[in-house]
Protein backbone atom coordinates (compact mmCIF):
# COMPACT_ATOMS: atom_id res chain seq x y z
CA UNK A 1 0.00 0.00 0.00
CA UNK A 2 1.31 3.39 -0.71
CA UNK A 3 2.32 5.47 2.49
CA UNK A 4 1.90 8.73 0.28
CA UNK A 5 -1.20 8.72 -2.26
CA UNK A 6 -2.12 10.87 -5.30
CA UNK A 7 -5.20 10.13 -7.08
CA UNK A 8 -6.47 12.36 -10.23
CA UNK A 9 -4.29 15.55 -8.57
CA UNK A 10 -4.37 18.15 -10.87
CA UNK A 11 -2.66 22.09 -11.00
CA UNK A 12 -2.95 25.40 -12.72
CA UNK A 13 -0.87 28.21 -12.54
CA UNK A 14 -1.14 30.96 -14.71
CA UNK A 15 -4.22 29.47 -16.41
CA UNK A 16 -1.99 26.17 -17.36
CA UNK A 17 -2.44 22.87 -16.83
CA UNK A 18 1.14 21.77 -14.75
CA UNK A 19 -0.46 18.61 -13.85
CA UNK A 20 -2.84 16.57 -15.54
CA UNK A 21 -5.16 14.19 -13.24
CA UNK A 22 -2.08 12.80 -11.83
CA UNK A 23 -2.33 9.18 -10.12
CA UNK A 24 0.46 7.86 -8.18
CA UNK A 25 1.38 5.93 -5.29
CA UNK A 26 4.61 5.72 -3.15
CA UNK A 27 5.35 2.00 -1.37
CA UNK A 28 6.12 3.23 1.92
CA UNK A 29 10.03 2.60 2.93
CA UNK A 30 11.23 2.48 -0.70
CA UNK A 31 13.62 5.16 -2.64
CA UNK A 32 11.67 5.88 -5.41
CA UNK A 33 12.28 8.27 -8.59
CA UNK A 34 10.55 10.61 -10.72
CA UNK A 35 11.84 11.56 -13.92
CA UNK A 36 11.22 13.45 -17.29
CA UNK A 37 12.11 15.99 -19.29
CA UNK A 38 12.70 19.78 -17.98
CA UNK A 39 9.11 20.87 -17.37
CA UNK A 40 6.88 17.53 -17.23
CA UNK A 41 5.86 19.24 -13.69
CA UNK A 42 8.46 17.64 -11.60
CA UNK A 43 8.83 20.25 -9.10
CA UNK A 44 5.30 21.27 -9.23
CA UNK A 45 4.74 17.60 -8.09
CA UNK A 46 6.93 17.85 -4.98
CA UNK A 47 6.18 21.65 -4.32
CA UNK A 48 2.27 20.59 -4.22
CA UNK A 49 3.13 17.63 -1.98
CA UNK A 50 4.55 19.74 0.27
CA UNK A 51 2.12 22.37 0.23
CA UNK A 52 3.63 25.59 -0.44
CA UNK A 53 3.00 28.75 -1.17
CA UNK A 54 1.25 28.98 -4.48
CA UNK A 55 0.77 25.27 -5.19
CA UNK A 56 -1.71 24.30 -2.19
CA UNK A 57 -4.67 25.19 -4.69
CA UNK A 58 -5.07 21.85 -6.26
CA UNK A 59 -7.65 19.31 -7.55
CA UNK A 60 -8.13 15.82 -6.48
CA UNK A 61 -6.42 14.35 -3.07
CA UNK A 62 -3.37 13.83 -1.96
CA UNK A 63 -3.34 11.30 1.43
CA UNK A 64 0.05 10.66 3.64
CA UNK A 65 -0.95 7.62 5.50
CA UNK A 66 -4.37 7.15 4.32
CA UNK A 67 -5.00 10.81 5.79
CA UNK A 68 -6.01 13.40 3.54
CA UNK A 69 -3.34 16.45 3.04
CA UNK A 70 -5.05 18.60 1.58
CA UNK A 71 -5.45 22.15 3.51
CA UNK A 72 -2.99 21.26 5.71
CA UNK A 73 0.00 24.17 5.60
CA UNK A 74 3.38 23.32 5.00
CA UNK A 75 4.45 22.69 8.55
CA UNK A 76 1.52 20.26 9.85
CA UNK A 77 2.25 18.35 6.57
CA UNK A 78 5.99 18.18 8.05
CA UNK A 79 4.80 17.24 11.65
CA UNK A 80 3.23 14.23 10.23
CA UNK A 81 6.71 13.12 9.05
CA UNK A 82 6.73 14.75 5.10
CA UNK A 83 9.89 17.09 3.91
CA UNK A 84 11.36 18.69 1.35
CA UNK A 85 14.74 18.62 0.29
CA UNK A 86 15.32 21.67 -1.86
CA UNK A 87 16.67 22.27 -5.58
CA UNK A 88 18.67 25.21 -4.61
CA UNK A 89 18.78 25.54 -0.87
CA UNK A 90 17.77 28.72 1.36
CA UNK A 91 20.99 30.38 2.77
CA UNK A 92 20.48 31.83 5.83
CA UNK A 93 22.24 35.20 7.32
CA UNK A 94 23.76 34.43 10.30
CA UNK A 95 22.19 31.60 11.15
CA UNK A 96 24.43 28.79 12.69
CA UNK A 97 24.57 25.39 11.58
CA UNK A 98 23.33 23.58 14.85
CA UNK A 99 20.32 26.39 14.54
CA UNK A 100 19.84 25.24 11.15
CA UNK A 101 20.40 21.52 11.30
CA UNK A 102 18.76 20.84 13.98
CA UNK A 103 15.26 22.75 13.70
CA UNK A 104 13.56 19.96 13.37
CA UNK A 105 15.54 17.17 15.35
CA UNK A 106 13.93 15.93 18.54
CA UNK A 107 17.53 15.23 19.59
CA UNK A 108 19.10 18.63 19.60
CA UNK A 109 22.83 17.36 21.16
CA UNK A 110 25.82 18.66 19.46
CA UNK A 111 26.46 14.88 18.86
CA UNK A 112 23.96 14.63 16.72
CA UNK A 113 24.92 17.69 14.88
CA UNK A 114 28.33 16.65 14.13
CA UNK A 115 26.96 12.66 13.58
CA UNK A 116 24.75 14.06 10.69
CA UNK A 117 27.31 16.57 8.96
CA UNK A 118 29.32 13.04 9.02
CA UNK A 119 26.85 11.43 7.42
CA UNK A 120 26.96 13.64 4.54
CA UNK A 121 30.74 14.15 4.46
CA UNK A 122 31.28 17.20 6.15
CA UNK A 123 33.92 17.61 8.88
CA UNK A 124 32.05 18.26 12.11
CA UNK A 125 35.01 20.56 13.00
CA UNK A 126 34.99 22.89 10.16
CA UNK A 127 31.52 23.09 9.43
CA UNK A 128 29.56 22.82 13.61
CA UNK A 129 30.28 26.70 13.89
CA UNK A 130 29.64 28.32 10.96
CA UNK A 131 26.41 30.21 9.07
CA UNK A 132 24.08 28.92 6.74
CA UNK A 133 24.78 31.64 4.47
CA UNK A 134 26.41 32.73 1.45
CA UNK A 135 30.14 31.55 2.67
CA UNK A 136 28.82 28.28 1.60
CA UNK A 137 29.23 26.70 -2.23
CA UNK A 138 26.25 25.46 -3.50
CA UNK A 139 27.15 21.82 -3.22
CA UNK A 140 28.03 22.41 0.80
CA UNK A 141 24.92 24.17 1.26
CA UNK A 142 23.01 20.94 -0.77
CA UNK A 143 24.98 18.31 2.24
CA UNK A 144 23.85 20.94 4.96
CA UNK A 145 20.14 20.59 3.80
CA UNK A 146 20.84 16.94 3.64
CA UNK A 147 21.81 16.83 7.05
CA UNK A 148 18.95 18.60 8.42
CA UNK A 149 16.54 16.16 6.95
CA UNK A 150 18.99 13.23 8.42
CA UNK A 151 18.74 15.01 11.89
CA UNK A 152 14.59 15.39 11.25
CA UNK A 153 14.12 11.84 11.17
CA UNK A 154 10.93 11.98 8.34
CA UNK A 155 8.28 9.39 7.38
CA UNK A 156 9.14 10.66 3.89
CA UNK A 157 11.64 12.98 1.74
CA UNK A 158 10.78 14.31 -1.42
CA UNK A 159 14.20 15.16 -2.76
CA UNK A 160 14.10 17.48 -5.48
CA UNK A 161 17.00 17.19 -8.58
CA UNK A 162 19.82 16.11 -5.26
CA UNK A 163 22.77 16.18 -8.08
CA UNK A 164 22.17 19.50 -9.12
CA UNK A 165 25.28 22.22 -8.50
CA UNK A 166 27.34 18.33 -6.83
CA UNK A 167 30.43 17.50 -8.04
CA UNK A 168 30.94 14.07 -8.87
CA UNK A 169 33.11 13.21 -4.99
CA UNK A 170 29.92 15.50 -3.42
CA UNK A 171 27.64 13.08 -5.13
CA UNK A 172 28.68 9.55 -2.95
CA UNK A 173 27.87 11.83 -0.04
CA UNK A 174 24.50 12.55 -1.31
CA UNK A 175 23.61 9.21 -2.33
CA UNK A 176 25.45 7.90 1.28
CA UNK A 177 22.87 9.89 2.99
CA UNK A 178 20.28 8.93 0.95
CA UNK A 179 20.89 5.50 1.62
CA UNK A 180 21.01 6.25 5.62
CA UNK A 181 17.44 7.68 4.87
CA UNK A 182 16.30 4.30 3.82
CA UNK A 183 18.11 2.60 6.45
CA UNK A 184 15.96 4.57 8.85
CA UNK A 185 12.66 3.46 6.79
CA UNK A 186 12.05 6.72 5.03
CA UNK A 187 10.15 6.73 1.60
CA UNK A 188 12.55 8.59 -0.80
CA UNK A 189 11.61 10.22 -3.88
CA UNK A 190 13.64 11.58 -6.19
CA UNK A 191 13.12 14.00 -8.35
CA UNK A 192 15.59 13.76 -11.17
CA UNK A 193 16.71 14.01 -14.83
CA UNK A 194 20.06 12.33 -14.44
CA UNK A 195 20.70 8.29 -14.83
CA UNK A 196 23.13 8.91 -11.86
CA UNK A 197 20.31 9.59 -9.50
CA UNK A 198 17.92 7.46 -11.09
CA UNK A 199 20.13 4.37 -10.41
CA UNK A 200 19.76 4.81 -6.89
CA UNK A 201 16.48 4.27 -6.89
CA UNK A 202 13.91 1.04 -6.56
CA UNK A 203 11.27 1.97 -8.89
CA UNK A 204 10.57 4.84 -11.13
CA UNK A 205 8.15 6.27 -12.91
CA UNK A 206 8.08 8.34 -16.14
CA UNK A 207 6.35 12.36 -15.96
CA UNK A 208 5.74 14.01 -18.84
CA UNK A 209 2.91 17.29 -19.81
CA UNK A 210 2.22 17.05 -15.93
CA UNK A 211 0.69 12.94 -16.26
CA UNK A 212 2.36 9.69 -15.25
CA UNK A 213 3.08 8.35 -18.07
CA UNK A 214 4.74 4.94 -17.06
CA UNK A 215 6.77 3.43 -14.23
CA UNK A 216 8.52 0.06 -13.40
CA UNK A 217 11.86 -1.05 -12.81
CA UNK A 218 14.41 1.25 -12.88
CA UNK A 219 16.55 -0.16 -15.90
CA UNK A 220 13.27 0.22 -18.59
CA UNK A 221 12.19 3.16 -17.49
CA UNK A 222 15.87 4.85 -17.55
CA UNK A 223 16.45 3.09 -21.14
CA UNK A 224 13.15 4.51 -22.31
CA UNK A 225 13.90 8.25 -20.87
CA UNK A 226 17.46 8.08 -22.51
CA UNK A 227 16.32 7.03 -25.61
CA UNK A 228 13.38 8.57 -26.30
CA UNK A 229 12.72 12.07 -23.78
CA UNK A 230 16.27 13.20 -24.11
CA UNK A 231 16.11 13.18 -27.87
CA UNK A 232 12.14 14.08 -28.11
CA UNK A 233 11.05 17.31 -29.71
CA UNK A 234 7.88 16.68 -28.42
CA UNK A 235 8.92 18.41 -24.94
CA UNK A 236 6.06 17.85 -22.37
CA UNK A 237 4.02 17.00 -25.60
CA UNK A 238 3.66 13.06 -25.92
CA UNK A 239 2.34 12.42 -28.93
CA UNK A 240 -0.10 9.45 -27.55
CA UNK A 241 -0.79 10.58 -23.90
CA UNK A 242 1.95 7.89 -23.33
CA UNK A 243 4.23 4.70 -24.21
CA UNK A 244 3.86 1.84 -25.88
CA UNK B 1 24.50 48.00 49.46
CA UNK B 2 28.36 47.26 49.14
CA UNK B 3 30.23 48.28 45.86
CA UNK B 4 30.69 44.93 45.34
CA UNK B 5 26.93 43.98 45.48
CA UNK B 6 26.49 46.55 42.98
CA UNK B 7 28.88 45.40 40.91
CA UNK B 8 27.67 41.98 41.17
CA UNK B 9 24.29 43.41 40.22
CA UNK B 10 25.44 45.23 36.98
CA UNK B 11 27.29 42.55 35.86
CA UNK B 12 24.50 39.74 36.04
CA UNK B 13 21.85 42.23 34.85
CA UNK B 14 23.73 42.25 31.93
CA UNK B 15 24.13 38.53 31.46
CA UNK B 16 28.03 38.95 32.11
CA UNK B 17 29.75 36.24 34.51
CA UNK B 18 31.97 38.13 37.00
CA UNK B 19 34.65 35.02 36.59
CA UNK B 20 34.94 36.17 33.31
CA UNK B 21 35.61 39.87 33.63
CA UNK B 22 37.29 40.45 37.01
CA UNK B 23 40.59 38.90 36.57
CA UNK B 24 43.78 40.71 37.64
CA UNK B 25 44.47 40.38 33.85
CA UNK B 26 41.10 42.09 32.95
CA UNK B 27 40.98 45.39 32.20
CA UNK B 28 37.97 47.25 33.29
CA UNK B 29 35.23 49.95 33.96
CA UNK B 30 32.03 49.91 35.33
CA UNK B 31 29.87 52.23 36.00
CA UNK B 32 26.25 52.45 37.67
CA UNK B 33 24.92 55.82 37.19
CA UNK B 34 27.24 58.89 37.61
CA UNK B 35 29.46 56.58 40.33
CA UNK B 36 32.98 54.90 38.87
CA UNK B 37 32.16 51.46 40.95
CA UNK B 38 34.92 48.98 39.64
CA UNK B 39 38.07 49.76 37.82
CA UNK B 40 41.34 48.27 37.11
CA UNK B 41 44.15 48.58 34.74
CA UNK B 42 46.62 46.61 32.87
CA UNK B 43 50.28 47.93 31.67
CA UNK B 44 50.07 49.71 28.70
CA UNK B 45 46.89 51.37 29.40
CA UNK B 46 45.55 54.19 31.27
CA UNK B 47 42.13 55.42 32.15
CA UNK B 48 41.28 58.44 33.57
CA UNK B 49 37.93 59.06 34.72
CA UNK B 50 36.13 62.47 36.29
CA UNK B 51 32.37 61.59 37.91
CA UNK B 52 30.27 64.49 36.84
CA UNK B 53 26.37 65.14 37.81
CA UNK B 54 24.95 63.69 35.24
CA UNK B 55 27.53 60.68 34.41
CA UNK B 56 31.12 60.42 33.84
CA UNK B 57 34.09 61.38 31.55
CA UNK B 58 36.68 59.03 30.87
CA UNK B 59 39.74 59.48 29.32
CA UNK B 60 41.16 56.38 28.00
CA UNK B 61 44.92 55.66 26.34
CA UNK B 62 46.62 52.80 24.62
CA UNK B 63 49.89 52.83 25.14
CA UNK B 64 52.29 53.17 21.51
CA UNK B 65 53.16 49.53 20.41
CA UNK B 66 51.46 47.90 22.99
CA UNK B 67 49.19 45.02 22.50
CA UNK B 68 46.46 44.81 25.40
CA UNK B 69 45.57 40.67 25.29
CA UNK B 70 42.40 40.33 26.70
CA UNK B 71 39.11 42.92 25.54
CA UNK B 72 39.08 45.66 28.14
CA UNK B 73 35.67 45.07 29.85
CA UNK B 74 33.14 47.98 30.26
CA UNK B 75 29.72 47.91 31.89
CA UNK B 76 27.65 51.27 32.25
CA UNK B 77 24.51 51.01 33.70
CA UNK B 78 21.59 52.29 35.78
CA UNK B 79 19.72 49.86 37.50
CA UNK B 80 16.58 52.08 38.73
CA UNK B 81 13.57 52.90 36.83
CA UNK B 82 14.66 56.46 36.14
CA UNK B 83 17.77 58.09 36.05
CA UNK B 84 20.43 59.85 33.22
CA UNK B 85 23.57 58.66 32.46
CA UNK B 86 25.89 60.71 30.35
CA UNK B 87 29.21 59.27 28.93
CA UNK B 88 32.13 60.97 27.43
CA UNK B 89 34.90 59.25 26.19
CA UNK B 90 38.10 60.15 24.78
CA UNK B 91 40.04 56.79 23.76
CA UNK B 92 43.55 57.35 21.65
CA UNK B 93 45.42 54.47 20.48
CA UNK B 94 49.00 55.51 19.98
CA UNK B 95 50.75 54.40 17.02
CA UNK B 96 50.88 50.44 16.46
CA UNK B 97 48.48 49.42 19.79
CA UNK B 98 46.10 46.83 19.81
CA UNK B 99 43.03 46.64 21.89
CA UNK B 100 39.45 46.11 21.57
CA UNK B 101 36.81 46.64 24.40
CA UNK B 102 33.51 45.03 24.94
CA UNK B 103 31.25 47.38 26.50
CA UNK B 104 27.90 46.08 28.33
CA UNK B 105 25.17 48.56 28.59
CA UNK B 106 22.80 47.80 31.14
CA UNK B 107 19.00 49.23 31.81
CA UNK B 108 17.13 46.22 32.87
CA UNK B 109 14.23 48.13 35.00
CA UNK B 110 13.99 51.51 33.12
CA UNK B 111 10.79 53.36 32.89
CA UNK B 112 12.31 56.47 31.76
CA UNK B 113 15.98 56.30 31.49
CA UNK B 114 18.39 58.34 29.07
CA UNK B 115 21.91 57.07 28.17
CA UNK B 116 24.21 59.23 26.01
CA UNK B 117 27.55 58.74 25.10
CA UNK B 118 29.97 61.15 23.47
CA UNK B 119 32.73 59.56 22.55
CA UNK B 120 36.26 61.29 20.47
CA UNK B 121 38.19 57.93 19.32
CA UNK B 122 41.66 58.52 17.33
CA UNK B 123 43.45 55.51 16.08
CA UNK B 124 46.66 56.67 15.43
CA UNK B 125 48.87 55.33 12.37
CA UNK B 126 48.94 51.13 12.56
CA UNK B 127 46.91 50.87 15.34
CA UNK B 128 44.05 48.54 15.53
CA UNK B 129 40.87 49.09 17.92
CA UNK B 130 37.94 47.10 18.26
CA UNK B 131 34.91 48.35 20.50
CA UNK B 132 31.82 46.03 20.69
CA UNK B 133 28.59 47.70 22.32
CA UNK B 134 25.92 45.12 23.75
CA UNK B 135 22.74 46.50 25.41
CA UNK B 136 20.80 45.02 27.58
CA UNK B 137 17.25 46.79 28.19
CA UNK B 138 14.10 45.82 30.28
CA UNK B 139 10.96 44.71 28.99
CA UNK B 140 9.19 47.93 29.23
CA UNK B 141 10.96 50.01 26.01
CA UNK B 142 11.62 53.26 28.69
CA UNK B 143 15.26 54.18 27.55
CA UNK B 144 16.45 56.71 25.01
CA UNK B 145 20.01 55.38 23.51
CA UNK B 146 21.92 58.69 22.30
CA UNK B 147 25.03 57.27 21.21
CA UNK B 148 27.08 59.69 19.64
CA UNK B 149 31.25 59.32 18.07
CA UNK B 150 33.59 60.92 15.66
CA UNK B 151 36.27 58.86 14.76
CA UNK B 152 39.83 59.43 13.14
CA UNK B 153 41.69 56.61 11.88
CA UNK B 154 45.19 57.61 10.64
CA UNK B 155 47.27 55.78 8.12
CA UNK B 156 47.05 52.24 8.69
CA UNK B 157 44.63 52.46 11.42
CA UNK B 158 41.95 49.75 11.62
CA UNK B 159 38.78 50.07 13.22
CA UNK B 160 36.20 47.14 13.52
CA UNK B 161 32.81 48.07 15.50
CA UNK B 162 29.52 46.68 16.50
CA UNK B 163 26.63 47.87 18.05
CA UNK B 164 23.65 45.06 19.16
CA UNK B 165 20.72 46.14 20.73
CA UNK B 166 18.99 42.61 20.33
CA UNK B 167 18.25 41.81 24.33
CA UNK B 168 15.01 43.34 25.59
CA UNK B 169 12.84 46.51 24.33
CA UNK B 170 14.77 49.46 22.36
CA UNK B 171 12.58 52.50 23.48
CA UNK B 172 14.18 55.05 21.37
CA UNK B 173 17.82 54.91 20.08
CA UNK B 174 19.44 57.68 18.15
CA UNK B 175 22.73 56.68 16.81
CA UNK B 176 25.11 59.07 14.97
CA UNK B 177 28.73 57.85 14.56
CA UNK B 178 30.87 59.77 11.78
CA UNK B 179 34.24 58.22 10.60
CA UNK B 180 37.51 60.11 9.10
CA UNK B 181 39.77 57.48 7.38
CA UNK B 182 43.09 58.19 5.99
CA UNK B 183 45.23 56.31 3.81
CA UNK B 184 45.19 52.62 4.13
CA UNK B 185 42.55 52.54 6.99
CA UNK B 186 39.79 50.06 7.63
CA UNK B 187 36.49 50.35 8.88
CA UNK B 188 33.83 47.96 9.80
CA UNK B 189 30.76 49.28 11.42
CA UNK B 190 27.91 47.04 12.10
CA UNK B 191 24.35 47.91 13.78
CA UNK B 192 22.66 44.90 15.24
CA UNK B 193 18.98 46.21 16.65
CA UNK B 194 15.62 44.40 17.25
CA UNK B 195 12.80 46.00 17.94
CA UNK B 196 9.23 45.80 19.07
CA UNK B 197 5.91 47.45 20.45
CA UNK B 198 6.52 51.26 19.21
CA UNK B 199 10.25 51.02 19.34
CA UNK B 200 11.98 54.07 17.99
CA UNK B 201 15.43 53.24 15.73
CA UNK B 202 17.48 55.57 13.91
CA UNK B 203 20.74 55.29 12.77
CA UNK B 204 22.94 57.09 11.26
CA UNK B 205 26.65 56.16 10.09
CA UNK B 206 28.89 58.32 8.63
CA UNK B 207 32.28 57.71 6.77
CA UNK B 208 34.53 59.48 4.74
CA UNK B 209 37.30 57.87 2.48
CA UNK B 210 39.95 60.63 2.61
CA UNK B 211 42.88 58.67 2.20
CA UNK B 212 44.43 56.71 -0.95
CA UNK B 213 42.96 52.98 -0.27
CA UNK B 214 41.02 53.71 2.73
CA UNK B 215 38.07 50.93 3.07
CA UNK B 216 35.07 50.78 4.95
CA UNK B 217 31.89 48.95 5.09
CA UNK B 218 29.12 50.11 6.82
CA UNK B 219 26.23 47.65 7.41
CA UNK B 220 23.05 47.94 9.49
CA UNK B 221 20.82 44.24 10.33
CA UNK B 222 17.74 45.56 11.80
CA UNK B 223 14.46 43.57 13.03
CA UNK B 224 11.27 45.06 13.36
CA UNK B 225 8.17 44.18 14.86
CA UNK B 226 4.97 44.86 15.90
CA UNK B 227 4.55 48.92 15.83
CA UNK B 228 8.53 49.37 15.76
CA UNK B 229 10.15 51.55 13.59
CA UNK B 230 13.56 52.54 12.24
CA UNK B 231 15.53 54.73 9.99
CA UNK B 232 19.02 54.06 8.51
CA UNK B 233 21.19 56.70 7.36
CA UNK B 234 24.32 55.18 6.41
CA UNK B 235 26.75 57.67 4.34
CA UNK B 236 30.03 56.74 2.33
CA UNK B 237 31.52 59.83 0.48
CA UNK B 238 35.29 58.29 -0.74
CA UNK B 239 37.42 61.22 -2.51
CA UNK B 240 40.69 59.18 -3.20
CA UNK B 241 42.57 56.84 -5.13
CA UNK B 242 41.22 53.62 -4.38
CA UNK B 243 38.95 54.29 -1.82
CA UNK B 244 36.78 51.60 -1.19
CA UNK B 245 33.83 51.57 0.56
CA UNK B 246 29.92 49.34 0.87
CA UNK B 247 26.84 50.04 2.48
CA UNK B 248 24.32 47.29 3.55
CA UNK B 249 21.27 47.71 5.25
CA UNK B 250 18.99 44.72 5.43
CA UNK B 251 15.66 45.19 7.55
CA UNK B 252 12.77 42.31 7.94
CA UNK B 253 9.40 43.83 8.77
CA UNK B 254 6.70 41.72 10.36
CA UNK B 255 3.18 43.02 11.69
CA UNK B 256 3.08 47.12 11.45
CA UNK B 257 6.70 47.75 11.66
CA UNK B 258 8.17 50.66 9.30
CA UNK B 259 11.45 50.63 8.15
CA UNK B 260 12.95 53.33 5.71
CA UNK B 261 16.61 52.92 4.34
CA UNK B 262 18.93 55.63 2.84
CA UNK B 263 21.91 54.80 1.55
CA UNK B 264 24.20 57.57 0.34
CA UNK B 265 26.90 57.37 -1.68
CA UNK B 266 29.06 60.04 -3.21
CA UNK B 267 32.65 59.35 -5.09
CA UNK B 268 35.08 62.47 -5.93
CA UNK B 269 37.65 60.64 -7.28
CA UNK B 270 37.62 57.85 -10.55
CA UNK B 271 39.63 55.86 -8.92
CA UNK B 272 37.21 54.95 -6.16
CA UNK B 273 34.27 52.70 -5.70
CA UNK B 274 31.62 52.81 -3.53
CA UNK B 275 28.84 49.92 -3.60
CA UNK B 276 25.31 49.88 -1.54
CA UNK B 277 22.69 47.49 -1.31
CA UNK B 278 19.19 47.63 0.93
CA UNK B 279 16.85 45.08 1.56
CA UNK B 280 13.67 45.70 2.60
CA UNK B 281 10.68 43.82 3.46
CA UNK B 282 9.41 40.54 5.21
CA UNK B 283 11.05 37.22 5.75
CA UNK B 284 12.07 35.65 2.59
CA UNK B 285 9.56 32.69 1.41
CA UNK B 286 12.23 30.16 0.68
CA UNK B 287 13.74 30.23 4.09
CA UNK B 288 10.21 30.39 5.77
CA UNK B 289 9.26 27.33 3.81
CA UNK B 290 12.17 25.33 4.39
CA UNK B 291 11.90 25.48 8.05
CA UNK B 292 8.33 25.07 7.51
CA UNK B 293 9.69 22.15 5.85
CA UNK B 294 11.02 20.95 9.24
CA UNK B 295 8.25 21.04 11.00
CA UNK B 296 8.68 24.47 12.64
CA UNK B 297 5.67 26.95 13.41
CA UNK B 298 5.64 30.01 11.16
CA UNK B 299 6.22 32.36 14.54
CA UNK B 300 9.34 29.98 15.28
CA UNK B 301 10.64 29.94 12.25
CA UNK B 302 10.49 33.71 11.92
CA UNK B 303 11.89 34.25 15.37
CA UNK B 304 15.16 31.73 13.98
CA UNK B 305 15.03 33.83 10.62
CA UNK B 306 15.44 36.88 12.44
CA UNK B 307 17.86 35.55 15.13
CA UNK B 308 19.79 35.00 12.33
CA UNK B 309 20.15 38.22 10.51
CA UNK B 310 20.76 39.46 14.29
CA UNK B 311 23.57 37.43 15.53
Amino acid sequence: MGVLELENVTLELGGKPILNGLTIDFWAGHVHALIGPNGAGKSTLANAIMGLSGYRDIEGEIRFEGEPLNGLSVDERARRGLTLAWQEPARFEGLGMRQFILAGAKDKSRKRLEAVLAQVGLDPNKYSDRAVDKTLSGGERKRIELASILAMEPKAVLMDEPDSGIDVAALDHIFEALRALKANGATVILITHSMAVLKQAEHAFLMCCGQIIDKGPVEKIGAYFKDKCIACDHVNQPLNGGIE
Amino acid sequence: MTTDDLVQRLLESAGVKPSHVLGEDVARLQVHENKVIGSHVVPGLEVVVDERPDGIAAQIVVRKGVHIAKPVHMCFGVLPERGLQHIVLDIRMEEASNASILAHCTFPNAVDVTHKMDAEITVAPGATYNYFERHVHGKEGGVLVEPRAHVTLHEKARYRTEFELIRGRVGGIDLDYVTDCAAHSVLEMLARVGGRGDDRITIRETCHLNGEYARAVLQSNIALRENASAEVFNTITASANGARGHVDCKEIVQGNGLAKAVPIVEVNHPGAHVTHEAAIGSVDSKQLETLLSRGLSEDDAVDLIIEGLLS
